[in-house]
């Protein structure tokens, strides 16, 4: 545990307090105040990330410890980019916690020395890391995107025009949000699984390892959100079950993330290992 | 001392036959204003008139002569005998005429409170009085209040931000679904006045193509005119749900016009795009099971009602807020309007002194004659300075403490110290 950390913590902690008290109050200014800390604490996260690439010429994914911090730098990077073209100010209600969440969980673990990897000195499996990190992180706040479309469908279904009613955007707007992280999520997992691939067989000699939990699930992940996309586009899943679906492919992914390595055995074993 | 009187009538003063008299159009109200400024005892004046109210806001020495002036005008401009619409009148003077007005233009005096026209009809009505030269000092200082106030109420509480009416109410859903209604397509089936209206307010809203159903065809042709839409038969609507957005449902129909099961039919072929249901008939004309169904949402005349309740409750709420910000502008106002009191005062002070001066250095120069011009002009020089000098903190202290309400206090001290009232 460090100053930068703590400092980390710290913005991402009053990001999320601004946020939620422009949910609440609906101020503008609030907003402002969320985003910008939220932005302070993510260049502070970037300075961490740097310090830790520079300090060994890796990118920093050893270790559960790196590996979260890194995931949560990069849900932050692309939190920041879909806000930028979505223009949903709601969306930092969920980006916020979750970010401060997962810092608050990589302060309690140990920060060990680590040894260099040596795959981490592939240029493809960075690419294969930070690709599959981003569609995770998309996908992350697919999920967000589709607990806030139940609740604002739930309020006009039961003709409530409560809390949400009135602070949430409308259903369309929520639906094509969600949406548009889902395929940003799901074109940049497919690139980074193809990745993967592609440098499983140029080092193991096969593509896919069927005696690997991780890339079973993994690729049961991958079939849910290309399940989602196909019916969306086919017959027209929207609304509702595309949320549910949302929802839905975010907990198998984070069992893919974490449970895999807690519970299976694999070759992902050191990047979520303690 | 001028006062701020205001003198009108408005729906909770006066029942809707005597508004109706005492209503101006625009170019009356233009004229009424030349025949109020003509009155003597008024020195500034403008006249507001919407279907809800009349009112006169004047700027006059005596109020009960101004009262009393602007009743004959309103009488015989409008035909109608004092003592018709006498007793109907309120009159409030100074701080009751301002906040009376802050009130008014943030509509919190309005029938239905929040609603927004009333700022613009009185924005209007002080653009008259401009053009027409009605408006003095006070009334400008007064009316560009007013209208920050206003502004401020309705982005600070929020009193305008939901619908209070039927056809809003549908409106603000319509809003929460899709979000733009910008092209969606409506169909309305039957017709009625509440029906009618909201799909006003839709096509308000940019709605795209209007389709009419309706028992009797040529009814629905006149209606679809109306709104620039199609006429379709009855037996159309199954196939136009393939493609409709928002379904209007007006009919004197027993049974359900439009039931789950054809709904379920066509969601497929809709690609599950959201349908919106506003029912307005009772009884029902949309089978209340369609809203169980995805992307199918029905709001039918109770349900609108309770948005419209709950709308309504969270408006009363914001006008209490509204209520705390018109007294505070009230106060900043009156402080204004009374440190314009202490300049006449200082004026008369600094006369004066000019004229105690003058003589005396009159009186001085006459024993020194042996005093060359530029010596005497230097002597008159000095006197001045020394007033200014003098005069500088008691100035700055009138002016300032004018912004403090009891200003009176210290201008009536200062008015007897100097004995500035006497004109022996």
């Amino acid at each position: 545990m460090n100053l930068l950390d703590i400092s980390i913590v710290l913005f991402y902690l009053l990001g999320t307090v601004g946020y939620f008290a422009h949910l609440i109050f609906q101020k503008d200014f609030l907003y402002r105040a969320g985003f910008y800390l939220l932005l302070c604490g993510f260049l502070l996260h970037s300075v961490s990330i740097g310090v830790g690439f520079t300090a060994s010429g890796q990118i920093t994914v050893r270790n559960l410890h790196e590996t979260l911090s890194m995931s949560g730098w990069i849900i932050a990077g692309v939190f920041f980019l879909l806000q930028k073209r979505l223009n949903l100010k709601i969306l930092g209600v969920w980006a916020a916690p979750l970010l401060l969440v997962i810092m608050i969980i990589v302060m309690q673990l140990p920060r060990e020395p680590v040894q260099a990897v040596k795959i981490l000195d592939s240029v493809l499996i960075v690419f294969h890391v930070v690709a599959v990190l981003a569609g995770d992180a998309a996908l992350a706040l697919a999920c967000g995107v589709g607990i806030l479309y139940l609740l604002q469908e739930w309020d006009i279904k039961n003709k409530k025009q409560g809390f949400f009613f009135k602070r949430l955007p409308s259903l369309d707007m929520l639906d094509r949000t969600g949406y548009a992280c889902i395929i940003f999520g799901f074109i940049s997992l497919t690139l980074g699984l193809i990745g993967g691939l592609v440098y499983s067989k140029t080092t193991y000699g096969r593509f896919w390892g069927w005696d690997a939990a991780k890339e079973i699930w993994s690729g049961a992940t991958w079939l849910i959100y290309a399940a989602l996309i196909h019916e969306r586009l086919v017959v027209g899943w929207r609304g509702r079950r595309s949320a549910i679906m949302a929802i839905i492919g975010f907990i198998v992914l984070l069992f893919t993330f974490f449970g895999v390595n807690f519970i299976l055995k694999g070759q992902h074993g050191n990047f979520t290992g303690l | 001392m001028e006062n701020i009187i205001l003198l009108g009538l408005n729906h909770k003063s006066a029942p809707v036959e005597i508004r109706e008299q005492l209503s101006f159009s625009t170019d009356q109200v233009a004229e009424a204003l030349k025949a109020l400024r003509a009155e003597p005892g008024i020195k500034e004046v403008m006249l507001f008139s919407t279907c809800n109210r009349v009112e006169v806001l004047m700027v006059a020495k005596d109020s009960s002569l101004a009262v009393e002036a602007a009743k004959k005008v309103l009488s015989e401009y409008k035909h109608i005998q004092i003592n018709m619409f006498e007793n109907l009148l309120y009159t409030h003077t100074a701080d009751a005429g301002i906040s009376h007005l802050f009130k008014v233009a943030s509509s919190l005096d309005s029938m239905i409170v929040g609603e927004p026209q009333i700022l613009g009809q009185i924005k209007e009505a002080y653009h008259l009085a401009t053009s027409n030269k009605t408006s003095g000092v006070i009334l400008n200082r007064l009316l560009h209040k007013t209208f920050s106030v206003a502004k401020r109420v309705r982005s600070e509480t929020g009193i305008g931000d939901n619908a209070v009416s039927i056809s809003f109410a549908a409106v603000e859903l319509g809003r929460k679904i899709f979000g733009s209604l910008e092209g969606k397509k409506v169909l309305l089936i039957g017709a009625g006045d509440m029906a009618e209206l909201a799909v006003e307010n839709l096509i308000n809203y940019m709605a795209g193509d209007i389709y009419v159903a309706n028992r009797t065809f040529s009814r629905g042709v006149e209606l679809a005119e109306r709104f620039n839409g199609k006429a379709v038969r009855m037996e159309e609507i199954d196939d136009l749900l393939r493609s409709i957005d928002i379904v209007i449902s007006s009919t004197g129909s027993p049974d359900f016009i439009i039931t789950r099961d054809q709904v379920k039919g066509v969601l497929r072929d809709r690609k599950n795009r959201p349908l919106f249901f506003i029912d307005i008939a009772v009884p029902r004309d949309i089978d209340p099971e369609i809203n169980r169904m995805g992307n199918s949402y029905v709001y039918d005349i109770d349900d609108l009602q309770g948005v419209i309740d709950q709308n309504i409750e969270d408006r009363n709420k914001a006008a209490i807020k509204a209520e705390r910000i018109i007294e505070e502008s009230t106060i900043q106002f009156k402080r204004w309007y009374e440190s314009l009191d202490a300049v006449p005062t200082i004026i008369a002070l600094r006369s004066k002194m000019d004229t105690i001066a003058r003589a005396e250095v009159e009186k001085t120069l006459q024993s020194m004659r042996h005093l060359s011009e530029a010596d005497a002009r230097a002597i008159i020089r000095m006197t001045d300075a020394l007033i200014s000098k003098i005069l500088h903190d008691p100035t700055v202290f009138l002016k300032e403490k004018g912004h403090y309400g009891k200003n009176s206090n210290y201008v009536d001290i200062a008015r007897k110290l100097f004995r500035l009232d006497d004109n022996e």
